[in-house]
């Protein structure tokens, strides 16, 4: 009986030990290893941005932001630094053009096209729930990565070695 | 008094935080839009369905749905989208998977485990 109540005691343990080591405000994607969604978007800097952007034979790092959003700006320079070897894609969420326009001319645009998501409906597409949020698409145009918040200096090595491994 | 209708009042406002502006003139659809944001959680929220949250994505969740019904979509298939973005961790009741059984067995176990011990003599 007492081997049996350890045994018990033990499997609940464990459980409840990994469980506290998760973040509960990271949500797992449930689009990784799915295609991206079909979306149409007014362009920020060209007339429109839509998923055949995405498609390109390259890895593309799409990134969720809004000039209003100010973790958006702590990840800002970590993103230039990201655009200088990669394609960077932005999905500005409920954003005015002269704002967002007066946001890149003073930090610097990273973004090769940017789609204006003015309705946030592109955002809940692809499962995003707060900004920012990034994506890294293969190839094919398959959602392989989601980073959840600001990408942080201490963040790049990780994403930086998700795409050398998806090269 | 005063202050006790005043507080009943807030409680009130807080258990709907859907705004005027969001609500359609069809009652019927309305009603199942309200259906549907009971059954969803807000993503940021945790313990709040998206029918009684605030939070900006509640909102934005609250308006697909009503989109989506305006279009003729059916309740389940609002909800089958939303899960399909989401994952699990939206839909207040999990669906049952071999992944998930745990979830649904566990307190089973634990119950009869639990009156296994407290009677055994």
């Amino acid at each position: 009986m007492r081997i049996l109540f350890l045994i018990f005691f033990c499997f609940f343990f464990f459980i409840f030990y990994e469980g506290l080591k998760k973040d509960p405000k990271e949500i797992p994607s449930n689009l990784i290893s799915k295609k991206i969604p079909e979306f149409n978007l007014k362009g920020f800097n060209s007339s429109e941005m839509t998923n055949y952007d995405l498609y390109k034979s390259e890895i593309k790092i799409i990134n969720f932001f809004a000039s209003w959003c100010p973790p958006c700006q702590i990840e800002h320079e970590q993103l230039m630094h990201l655009s200088k070897k990669n394609s960077v894609f932005g999905i500005a969420k409920k954003n005015q053009l002269d704002e967002l326009s007066s946001w890149l001319k003073r930090l610097g645009n990273p973004y090769t096209k940017i789609g204006m998501d003015l309705e946030g409906d592109v955002s809940i597409d692809w499962g995003v729930y707060g900004l920012p949020e990034t994506f890294i698409v293969d190839e094919e145009g398959i959602i392989k990565y989601k980073h959840v918040g600001p990408i942080m200096k201490r963040d790049l090595k990780e994403l930086e070695s998700v795409i050398k491994n998806l090269r | 008094m005063k202050y006790i209708i005043i507080f009943m009042s807030l409680f009130f406002l807080q258990a709907n935080s859907i705004e005027p502006d969001e609500m359609l003139e069809d009652t019927r659809l309305e009603k199942i839009a309200r259906e549907i944001g009971k059954e969803l959680r807000c993503l940021v929220c945790q313990n709040e369905d998206i029918q009684n949250s605030n939070a900006d994505i509640a909102k934005d969740l609250r308006k697909i749905v009503r989109k989506k019904l305006l279009n003729g979509e059916s309740k389940k298939q609002i909800i089958d989208y939303i899960h399909s973005r989401y994952g699990d961790f939206v839909l207040f009741s999990p669906p049952i998977r071999i992944d998930t059984f745990g979830l649904w067995l566990l307190p089973i176990i634990f119950f009869f485990f639990l009156t296994f011990l407290i009677f055994r003599k």
